[in-house]
């Protein structure tokens, strides 16, 4: 249950990009290699921004899905579960392209 | 639609308003895309913490010390490894141990008086109780250690196998004990943590013989997510693989 202190800190980050200005929504990215659940994550969003100037905003969670490149044959792999391994010949020796993002992504400020 | 939904395109929020839409797009969010209250932010969500961790990385650093994050899920055995490794190495060598709990001082109570100067990180001042240790709680407990007179300093996790993984601490390495009775799929149930770590001490191997734990199978597993990591077999109650494991935690001298 690591979501609420992740929460927390979209929030800390959230508040200093907005500067003091209303926020109607938050966008975050999370790759599919993090252990983060998206609707606990938004459902946490609530609890954690009760309160705050954030209270009432929406949390938007861009779900990323996970993909690797082997280093032996080139083929990239969207992965079905976080366990990296080409798709094509099943090698370990994989890159991994996309996936371990948890950032921020942007924010949408309400009109005043 | 409620307010709280999942769109096809795999993104799920609520809208304050309780409102589906208030951009144009039937629910992909293009709107979002451009506009003028849009504000670019691509930072990292654990950004805070990770500056948090360079800090304590740098007091490390001068210190010269040695810094190992120690993780497992609840019952793997890491305290009672910890007494076994304290009662070998804590008088020859200055060992310190930060001690994570969520709420009591039980762990710490039973590494008392092994040589090691052991500080208490009690997580329940977090968010009714953190599940993990960041690095402004290790920042914090780290007043209570004199990082001059260490050579060596062990992290304990607070038990748990998915969130210790994401916070970084500032630690030299990652290490953490398995336990022969938690089951040969694990790595594949929880890649992060495996992923994250240097060493693997795969705990209570005198066990395996009253097991039907099938090792190579586990060992495979741990292979397809983490081909590079390192194992130790051991045992803290006959003492199997602790010799080994003492010089791994000094590491390098």
């Amino acid at each position: 249950m690591h979501e609420l202190s992740i929460c927390r800190s979209i929030a800390e980050v959230a508040l200093r990009y907005a500067e003091g200005r209303p926020v109607g929504a938050v966008a975050v990215r999370v790759g599919a290699f993090r252990q983060v659940v998206p609707t606990t994550l938004v459902h946490c969003w609530e609890l954690a921004t009760a309160t705050t100037p954030l209270e009432g905003s929406a949390l938007l969670v861009e779900a990323v899905p996970a993909v690797v490149a082997c280093r032996g044959c080139g083929v990239k792999t969207q992965l079905a579960e976080p366990v990296p391994c080409c798709g094509r010949c099943g090698s370990v020796d994989v890159l991994i392209v996309q996936g371990e993002e948890l950032l921020v992504a942007s924010l949408e400020l309400q009109e005043v | 639609m409620g307010r709280f939904h999942t769109h096809a395109d795999g993104t799920v929020h609520t809208h304050a308003d309780g409102t589906v839409q208030r951009n144009a797009g039937v629910g992909d969010h293009s709107g979002y895309q451009t506009g003028p209250l849009r504000v670019e932010v691509l930072k990292s969500i654990l950004s805070e913490n990770d500056r948090m961790a360079e800090a304590n990385a740098a007091d490390f650093a001068r210190s010269a010390v040695r810094v190992v994050n120690l993780m497992s899920s609840p019952g793997a055995g890491k305290t009672t490894l910890l007494a076994a490794v304290l009662g070998r190495i804590g008088e020859a060598h200055r060992v310190g141990v930060l001690e994570g709990d969520i709420e009591t001082s039980l762990d710490a109570d039973r590494l008392d008086g092994l040589g090691a100067q052991v500080a208490l990180v009690n997580t329940s001042a977090g968010f009714g109780g953190e599940c993990h240790l960041d690095a402004t709680m290790v920042r914090s407990a780290l007043r209570c250690l004199d990082l001059e007179a260490l050579d060596l300093v062990i992290i304990e996790n607070v038990g748990n196998l998915v969130c210790p993984a994401e916070f970084a601490l500032g630690e030299t390495a990652k290490a953490m004990v398995y336990a022969v009775t938690e089951g040969e799929e694990k790595p594949r149930k929880y890649p992060v943590m495996f992923r994250a770590v240097e060493l693997v001490v795969v705990n209570k191997i005198d066990l395996l013989e009253h097991l039907e734990f099938d090792l190579d199978l586990f060992l495979a597993n741990l292979d397809a997510v983490n081909p590079s990591v390192r194992t130790i077999l051991a045992s803290a109650k006959t003492g199997e693989g602790l010799d080994e494991l003492c010089r791994w935690l000094l590491g390098p001298r």
